[in-house]
């Protein structure tokens, strides 16, 4: 169905973006309330667009220029696209309101750049989870990229430093998959997905093909922080201003994982087509990898931003494992993941962000009593944390229980146990917090008695969000299967 | 075997700009230099596109009347992947721009570009 | 009216978390807090007991209430198994609320609202569980259980309450998980499965060696909270918790919701044929009868009261999976009724043991010489519980005990028999002489009449009380024996 839904949802954050630098000449009053309305209105048409792609069941295209494809660029909005647009607009807008009072002093004083960098960074992601169009993908990606780089970069001192890091190893993926996107374009002369896909079909054994797909993955495989090229992930994490991250944590590496799953899934069609390559094998591995040592990793910390941090690493190897698995069940895992994943790693790094704030550290060893200081911070907490784990009735169950089908259906049995362990080792460095937080009274009783004492309470803009999330996690939770049976369903490739 | 070399040289010179690049993004410590690895590894990228756009006698891609009533796609080069190119330019510019930024802002808090004394001074 | 009755299961599993709700809302009034509870408490026992006549009528109760995943809906069903337990818990659950009120103030605890909600969750899980319909609704509930019992567990917030939550989370979680995996293939191998008496697992469906490794794993799921050993360390450990704790979750719901898995399990997932098929049934057996006696020779080393009765409630409980296991009639019966008949005498003997530690802080059982004379009532309540869980008629620890040998003879496992009378001697070595001692050991500390305050001393003699009529007159009042003859006919009876 052609409409210009996609394209509306993408303007309106682009033409926000540019005005609010122009508003703050006039008054700054105005800056916040015109960015919330952008992020607002932006949510609102992306839900109304995943709406209409359930009730018509098909997608939703709009030929930019009106020119058609494969000629023009297409914004093609499928049942993927339906889960993966609103997922942005939503947590862009929830992250937003929980900007309102976290930027910190000296973000405040441009927060007129911060949020225009904010919804252009937006921008890209719907973008890129909206396009059809594989070098479209490749802009969008690095709109994000840049615009992500400066959100890191605004951070504590020693941020733009992750920045660059995280930069040079960005492009390094971006570069790969415009070097991928060459070999695919060499071979099919066609750059939409439906029409790259079609013509790759009499191709699909050359080795071109395979190049091309390793290096598309290997692309994605960085921007999505797999194991082991996640090393820009963590100090990218713990350094940048909490805002970013509750909002990159939740949606950044998921761009990885979404370019994964369209390059597999929608341009090679492994899986419909008999073809065998190993790259979903080694993906596997690399994800089953991914899970056990970041979890590790992330018991080793002390600090909760770098925990969590690594927690992401192991968590984004639950969606790409699922994906690995080529069957159902592991799609529909993934790809519930990705979802959950999202609303859980924004709340806990919007908690953390408010500790940070209150506490002026986020030691986890020292949260002594914070159950009962911050009780709705600490609660939020628990839920997500509870998810991570795969508790019921959280969210975070029920990918686990796709992953796990999905793994015993594809007949691997070491996949079980390492998705089994893990949640194992995810109960160990999210109950060692709670733990911390609501049964140990404070270690040293001088200084910081006084300090949890000074404590004020988080206001509603900090606290409505946080309630939100948590909300957000249960009902997936419970709301999974209408959610797998009327969306989720039709991503998984017919024949799977 | 020369034919392999010869044939393809612009294939042999673009692999080793690109590994040349990568090569200075991973194992060099200064930043700049690293940048600079960016920049040669994207210009590496950006010149294996081209070499998909000309064709052994076509024109370029303006209708030239003369060739013919019919226009025949053998008789031009390709003119997308120039035009991709010009967007992957501009990307790579705007990277370079915000990674001198960021290397400003890194250099006046550090005061140096390498590395390991980065690191040292961050702990 | 008739829509209302019809939802009957889904009020009694909503009224704890309505409860929990409300409590946590009148946190800083302590009065207003308790009566929720009360509150709730009666009116889920009066909710349960109302659906007595319809369950013994041979009627069923269904309700489905959300799609979890495909083939699993969230289903309550009642049935007779589960009414025993549901009614066991529910009427439980009144005095001890009682008895919670009366502890917690005799003790000036701290953090009594987080008590009383976990508690109240606790309960919701329970009979989520004696209602679950199906594989996937046990294991949601199951899982709640672990975690709303974790902050009861470690309460106290000393280093060794959080060690004992540590210890309990750690079995528990990687119980939950083997059951994960259990109910996740089976899963994979029938498309819709649900409880049903007589089992749904037999040996068209899967091989045989894929059944044991299934029955395997379950068993490990439900055996951690049934303390079978070896997965029973945790039990005592949990100790820790104050008495309240201990008496309803470790004498009733959490060790009860194990023996119920077992019991689920063994009846209604692979039901007698198909576990003589794969001979699973003697080796079960044969765990049961060792924990039976070894755990009763621990008790018999314990000095800490607690510990002896968590001892004795580890040997206990097995003499339930021992019935399950026996796969008799007699057995399955005395299974079924000794849920009821343990819970009410091991209540009595937890109350006491509280009431005497929160009265004159008495722990250990050597320095409980004499106490007798100061707490008369309370400790005539403890002679009833004594002499009942030793087997010794009219009290119904005997009734169990009886149709347990029988069932053991019914099987031809004389071994089980001569496993049941040591027991029944080591019962009476470590719990007689406790009582024994109170009466008629000498003491200079206790000489005068000193019993403790009305809402520590009327539940225990309560339960006693109870005790002494279910021994004499099994079939009236909550008419147990009625409900276990149903489970009997339904699960060896050829099935419904």
């Amino acid at each position: 169905m052609q409409t210009s839904a996609p394209v509306v949802v993408v303007a309106i954050l682009f033409f926000a973006a540019l005005l609010l630098p122009v508003v703050r000449r006039f008054s700054a009053a105005a800056v916040y309330p015109i960015a919330l309305a952008a992020g607002a209105a932006a949510a609102a048409v992306s839900l109304w667009q995943a709406s209409l792609v359930i009730r018509t069941g098909g997608p939703l295209v709009s030929w930019l220029g009106g020119w058609e494809p494969p000629w023009g660029i297409e914004f093609r909005v499928d049942h993927l696209g339906a889960i993966m647009s609103p997922l942005v607009t939503v947590v862009s807008l929830i992250v937003l309101v929980f900007a309102r009072r976290n930027l910190g002093e000296r973000l405040e004083r441009r927060s007129h750049f911060f949020y225009s960098l904010y919804l252009l960074f937006t921008m890209g992601l719907v973008g890129f989870v909206q396009t059809g169009d594989l070098f479209n993908l490749y802009v969008f990606l690095e709109v994000i990229a840049l615009t992500g780089y400066a959100l890191v970069a605004a951070g504590e001192p020693r941020a733009p430093f992750a920045a660059f890091r995280y930069m040079i190893l960005g492009t390094l993926a971006a570069s790969f998959y415009l070097l991928g996107l060459a070999y695919l374009y060499g071979l099919t002369g066609s750059l939409n997905f439906v029409d790259v896909a079609a013509r790759l079909a009499e191709h699909q054994d050359t080795r071109t093909a395979f190049v091309a797909l390793a290096f598309l993955l290997v692309g994605f495989g960085i921007k999505a922080a797999l194991f082991p090229l996640h090393a820009w992930l963590p100090d990218t994490y713990s350094y940048s201003p909490s805002v970013t991250v509750a909002f990159m944590a939740a949606v950044g590496t998921k761009i990885g994982a979404y370019g994964i799953f369209r390059v597999l899934y929608t341009v090679y069609e492994i899986g419909t087509h008999r073809q065998h390559l190993p790259v979903t094998e080694v993906m596997g591995i690399l994800a089953a990898v991914a899970i056990v040592v970041g979890s590790i990793l992330a018991i080793a910390q002390t600090d909760l931003n770098r925990m969590l941090a690594y927690s992401s690493v192991s968590q984004i190897g639950y969606v790409l494992l699922g994906f690995s698995l080529v069957n159902s069940a592991g799609i529909t895992g993934g790809v519930l993941h990705v979802l959950n994943h999202a609303f859980m790693k924004s709340s806990l790094f919007m908690v953390t962000g408010a500790i940070v704030s209150r506490l002026g550290h986020g030691d986890l060893r020292r949260f002594g009593e914070l159950g009962r200081q911050m009780p709705v911070a600490m609660a939020t907490f628990t839920v997500a944390a509870l998810s991570m784990v795969g508790l019921p009735p959280t969210a975070g169950f029920f990918s686990k229980w796709y992953l796990v089908v999905g793994a015993i259906q594809a007949g691997k049995w070491p996949y079980v146990v390492v998705i089994l362990a893990s949640s194992l080792l995810n109960a160990v460095y999210f109950f060692r917090v709670l733990e911390s937080a609501y049964f140990t009274r404070r270690l040293d009783p001088t200084s910081a008695y006084e300090h949890v004492a000074a404590i004020r309470p988080l206001p509603l803009s900090v606290t409505a969000p946080l309630g939100v999330t948590a909300i957000a996690i249960l009902l997936l939770g419970l709301g999974s299967w209408p959610l797998v049976e009327h969306v989720v369903r039709f991503i998984v490739p017919a024949g799977l | 075997m020369l034919a392999a070399v010869f044939g393809w040289y612009n294939y042999w010179v673009l692999s080793l700009l690109m590994l040349v690049g990568v090569y200075g993004m991973m194992a060099k410590r200064n930043l700049l230099k690293k940048l600079m690895g960016m920049n040669i590894l994207q210009v590496g990228v950006i010149l294996f596109w081209l070499t998909f756009s000309p064709k052994l006698g076509a024109t370029i891609p303006v209708v030239d009347p003369s060739l013919g009533e019919t226009i025949r796609a053998a008789d031009y080069a390709n003119p997308l992947p120039q035009a991709l190119m010009l967007t992957a330019i501009v990307v790579s510019v705007a990277t370079t721009g915000v990674a001198l930024a960021l290397l400003i802002r890194i250099h006046r808090r550090f005061g140096t570009l390498e590395e390991d004394e980065i690191l040292q001074r961050m702990r | 009216m008739e829509t209302l009755l019809a939802y009957r299961p889904l009020w009694i599993v909503l009224v704890t978390p309505i409860a929990a709700a409300l409590i946590v809302a009148s946190d800083r009034r302590p009065n207003l807090r308790e009566s929720w509870t009360i509150l709730a408490s009666v009116v889920q026992a009066l909710l349960v007991a109302s659906m007595l006549p319809a369950v013994l009528a041979g009627e069923d109760f269904e309700l489905t209430l959300l799609p979890l995943a495909s083939g699993f809906d969230l289903v309550l069903r009642v049935d007779p198994l589960g009414m025993t337990f549901a009614l066991v818990a529910s009427i439980l659950w009144v005095v001890t609320s009682v008895y919670s009120i009366g502890y917690m103030r005799a003790l000036d605890e701290k953090h009594q609202t987080g008590y009383y909600a976990s508690f109240a969750v606790c309960i919701f899980a329970t009979m989520g569980l004696a209602f679950s319909a199906n594989p996937l609704t046990f294991l949601v509930f199951y899982e709640v259980l672990t975690i709303a019992t974790y902050p009861l567990v470690a309460h106290k917030r000393t280093p060794e309450a959080v060690r004992a939550g540590r210890k309990y989370l750690a079995y528990t979680l990687s119980a939950g998980l083997a059951m994960l995996l259990a109910v996740g293939w089976i899963q994979t191998l029938i498309p819709a499965p649900s409880f049903r008496p007589g089992g749904f697992l037999d040996t068209s469906i899967a091989p045989p060696a894929t059944l044991v490794v299934l029955f395997v794993l379950l068993m490990l799921g439900v055996g951690v909270k049934a303390g079978v050993m070896p997965l029973h360390a945790w039990l005592p450990t949990a100790m820790i918790a104050p008495t309240p704790v201990s008496a309803l979750l470790h004498a009733v719901a959490v060790v009860k919701a194990g023996v119920f898995g077992v019991l689920r399990v063994t009846g209604f997932v692979f039901g007698a044929d198909t576990m003589r098929e794969i001979g699973v049934h003697l080796p079960l057996a044969t765990i049961a009868a060792f924990t039976i006696v070894v755990s009763s020779v621990i008790a018999l080393s314990q000095d800490n009261l607690k510990r002896r009765l968590a001892y004795s409630t580890v040997s206990q409980l097995s003499y339930i999976v021992l019935g399950a296991a026996l796969l008799s009639a007699a057995g399955l019966t005395a299974s079924v009724i000794h849920i009821a008949n343990h819970a009410f005498m091991k209540i009595t003997l937890f109350f006491v043991a509280g009431a005497v530690y929160a009265h004159l802080h008495v722990e250990k059982v050597s320095e409980m010489k004499g106490i007798g004379r100061a707490m008369p009532w309370t400790m005539g309540a403890f002679t009833v519980g004594a002499v009942g869980i030793a087997g010794i008629p009219p009290l119904p620890g005997f009734v169990s005990k009886w149709w347990l040998g029988i069932g053991a003879l019914q099987a031809e496992g004389i071994v089980f028999l001569l496993v049941l009378v040591v027991s029944a001697l080591l019962n009476v070595l470590y719990l007689f002489p406790i009582a024994w001692q109170a009466f008629f050991g000498k003491s200079e500390r206790f000489t005068r009449y000193d019993e403790a305050r009305l809402a520590l001393a009327v539940p225990p003699v309560l339960t006693a009380a109870a005790s002494i009529v279910l021994g004499i007159a099994p079939a009236i009042g909550p008419r147990f024996w009625d409900l276990a003859q149903r489970v009997t006919a339904s699960v060896l009876g050829g099935g419904s």
